[in-house]
């Protein structure tokens, strides 16, 4: 017994390093500076722990992001004190509002240094308190193994979030005892997984009676894990009631699936839109009514029974009041509600919904994805129809930046599975799918993984090109190079009376010889002719490559429910694109 | 479609108590929520509320199980019954906070706050400060020749209504506690 207490002394730096080892922790994305030294030191001395070293700790974390996602095990980050902390913030927050377990630890400066405004000392936990799901300042050795178990047991219990352990060089230096994950107190956080059984038998009542039901389904059921996926394609499937998804939720539900609406919201499909105003049941799972989902609230689907099931009960109740909330994780609740649904009979009113099918296949038959096609220029839908085209089937993961080629993105690329797809949906991360994409590619060495960019989002985070070379991680960048902030431009466009506002780049640079800079391959694009054997190219190349594909420059990203407006009041292709004012011209 | 058998309001099948869901009222709650007593946890409060908008009226925090690391904070807030509703939720999420009671919603309730007044003043005015202080029972922690300091205890309003019989005669400080409060009846 003695001599296993001795074995559990050891310093700090060598707790993490072993802390994170007990934590299944393969890959750590990181950058070093003075006050994570000794963890970096502890890092050095051994190898099952792979470090990639970043270029810019916002890049690390999102990096982790897009491990995280697309293994669904929480992403794990190591920066440095003041400046790698603050750099981390973004990401962090990105991490808060997507629901995505990241683990940071951050060095701090000693701790009879913290308060004196020491050389790159910031308040981590001060500034890290509103954007992470809980953080940690560790002062005493024997309470840091712990405390790190703590983090990943926070990070990845209830809905998933980002956890920060800032660590004070002193304490990584000095001895304490180790506590194995087992021992480690998580007691007191273990949030409800069970819904309630007679709200589920309640909400298994309406589905046996609904005659215009709609799942309104988002990134909880991707987090639930694959079995709630399962879940949700059996029951949607079985029942035969159709499906739309957010953003974040893409590829819970498969695209190819016969119930698959499309996603909704502002840039969502009009027949998932319309399904969701005039729907008599919406049962929404893992989503959480977010503004560019509701349009209007007061508008919003006014005539329907809204179940809402979530892990969070802050979630509900937030925004659109529901009428029957279930709190628990979507893979339980789906569970019980098939087998009690099962149980019963398996009845759904059949002949109400084969006439709610016939009214969604007229909504379907407006083709709200219709754009006009060009012979000479490449338009960014139709970049991304071939890209559809020549990736499907393959092992593939698609990230992207934010703005108009991201909602192109969700609305023309398909996904059968979940976590395929890593896009910033709460925040709007410009700068995101670079690093997200080289995140992915370290999990999934491989795949065939696509970050689908704009030009302008791209250079927020362009020097983690880099990265990509050093840990040979051949990732595309798919960019759709419109030399415009399109999204921005198009809210000009509508908004503010075509009066374009530093919304363009004179000097963007040459992509193709930033590739060969970088050691990498650069390929451009600028005819529809070439767009083919282009991305076949990009595909088929051993290497990361940066893909310039020169696109109309005014194209509007459409069908779109223009803010303030309702769900059945959005611009469509075939409308002319007139200006929006009054109420809406004040929202985001 | 037929109606779900399930009763607006009625906890047993909703999150919460659910009351008028759409009353626009203004209404104040008094939540006594029970924490981890660990460094920055109240920052984690105050955080939920500046951050999101609430309405902080007075909060009060001591740690009340020094072996247990339990500290207890009692918040007053406003706001409609949705907003009160979020505000549980949203600290029944924090992860240092182990327990939420709406002390306005969980049946009866003390409340009892504790203020310091100081008030100058001669003669007549001294005399009637004294006098009154005696109606609402303040007790006199501290005299000069020219001056009191009363110390009282009640709720809220009381405390208000001597700090206004007080003001003509020579308030010139007066220094609040804040609300504590307590479920009444016996079990915890």
């Amino acid at each position: 017994m003695s001599q296993q207490t001795n074995a559990a002394q050891m310093t700090g730096a060598k707790m993490v390093v072993q802390a994170l080892k007990d934590q299944g922790v393969e890959v750590v994305f990181g950058y070093p500076g003075g006050a994570v030294l000794p963890i970096y030191d502890e890092l050095f001395q051994q190898n099952e722990i792979r470090h990639v070293l970043v270029r810019h700790e916002q890049g690390a974390t999102h990096m982790a992001e897009g491990y995280a996602r697309s293994t669904g095990k929480p992403g794990v980050v190591l920066v440095t004190s003041g400046p790698g902390a603050t750099n981390a913030v973004t990401g962090l927050t990105d991490a808060l509002m997507d629901s995505i377990p990241l683990v940071v630890i951050s060095g701090q400066v000693p701790t009879f240094l913290i308060g004196t405004d020491g050389f790159q000392e910031a308040d981590t936990v001060g500034i890290t308190r509103p954007c992470t799901k809980n953080n940690w300042l560790v002062k005493d050795p024997d309470n840091l193994a712990e405390t790190i178990h703590q983090a990943f047991h926070v990070a990845t219990t209830g809905r998933p979030g980002p956890v920060l352990v800032d660590i004070p060089k002193d304490v990584q230096f000095a001895d304490g005892t180790y506590t194995a994950p087992k021992m480690a107190k998580v007691d007191h956080y273990q949030p409800r997984v069970k819904g309630d059984i007679e709200a589920i038998t309640a909400l298994v009542e309406l589905i046996e009676q609904a005659e215009r039901p709609v799942f309104y389904t988002g990134g909880g059921v991707i987090n639930s894990g694959p079995g709630a996926c399962q879940l949700l394609g059996e029951l949607a499937d079985s029942t035969g009631f159709p499906v739309t998804s957010t953003l974040m939720g893409l590829g819970a539900y498969p695209a190819s699936g016969k119930s698959w609406l499309g996603m909704l919201g502002m840039h969502g499909l009009y027949e998932a839109n319309m399904a969701m105003h005039d729907c008599d049941l919406m049962i929404n799972i893992g989503a959480r009514f977010d503004d560019r989902i509701t349009g209007r609230v007061n508008a919003f689907s006014p005539n329907s029974f809204k179940a809402h099931i979530d892990i969070d009960p802050s979630s509900v109740n937030k925004v659109i009041r529901v009428d029957l909330p279930i709190i628990g994780d979507v893979g339980h609740v789906l569970e019980d509600l098939l087998r009690i649904w099962k149980s019963r009979g398996r009845k759904t009113n059949k002949e109400s919904l084969a006439k709610w099918w016939r009214q969604i296949e007229e909504w379907k038959a407006v083709n709200c994805l219709a754009y006009k096609g060009s012979d000479s220029i490449i338009k960014p839908q139709y970049a991304l129809q071939r890209l559809e085209a020549l990736t499907k089937g393959r092992d593939r993961y698609i990230t992207t930046e934010v703005g108009q080629h991201q909602m192109w993105a969700a609305q023309f690329l398909h996904f059968d599975a979940p976590n395929r797809w890593m896009t910033s949906g709460g925040l709007g991360t410009m700068g995101y799918g670079l690093p997200a994409s080289i995140g992915v590619q370290v999990a999934h060495p491989d795949a065939l993984v696509i970050n689908v960019a704009g030009e302008a989002s791209w250079l927020m985070n362009m020097q983690e090109m880099g990265t990509a070379v050093q840990f040979r991680a051949p990732v595309k960048q798919f960019i759709l190079n419109n030399e415009r902030l399109g999204m921005v431009r198009q809210w000009q466009q509508l908004l503010h009376g075509e009066r374009y506002s530093h919304s363009w780049s004179e000097s963007l640079p040459d992509f193709v010889k930033l590739a060969e800079a970088f050691g990498c391959k650069g390929i451009k694009v600028d005819h529809p002719d070439q767009l083919d054997d282009a991305i076949m190219e990009m595909i088929n190349y051993d290497g990361p490559v940066i893909f310039d594909c020169l696109v109309e420059k005014h194209e509007n990203c459409l069908p779109m429910i223009p803010s303030g407006n309702a769900h059945n009041d959005m611009l469509l292709p075939s409308d002319d694109v007139r200006a929006i004012t009054g109420a809406g011209a004040a929202l985001v | 479609m037929s109606p779900l058998h399930i009763q607006q309001g009625s906890s047993k099948h909703s999150a919460y108590e659910l009351r008028d869901p759409n009353s626009e009222v203004l209404e104040r709650h008094t939540l006594a929520v029970i924490v981890a007593n660990e460094p920055g946890v109240l920052a984690r409060v105050i955080g939920l509320f500046s951050g999101r908008g609430y309405n902080i009226e007075s909060l009060t925090v001591a740690e009340t199980d020094h072996k247990g690391h339990r500290s207890r904070i009692t918040i007053v807030t406003v706001g409609t019954p949705q907003v009160i509703e979020q505000i549980k939720a949203q600290l029944g999420r924090i992860v240092p906070v182990h327990e939420v009671h709406d002390l306005t919603v969980e049946g009866a309730s003390v409340e009892r706050e504790l203020a310091l007044l100081k008030v100058e003043g001669k003669g007549d005015a001294r005399i009637e400060a004294l006098r009154l202080a005696e109606i609402f029972r303040a007790n006199v922690v501290d005299s000069t020749l020219e001056s009191f300091v009363f110390e009282m205890t009640g709720a809220p309003s009381k405390i208000d209504a001597f700090a206004d019989l007080m003001r003509p005669l020579g308030l010139c400080e007066i220094a609040r506690t804040g609300v504590a409060a307590l479920a009444r009846g016996g079990a915890a």
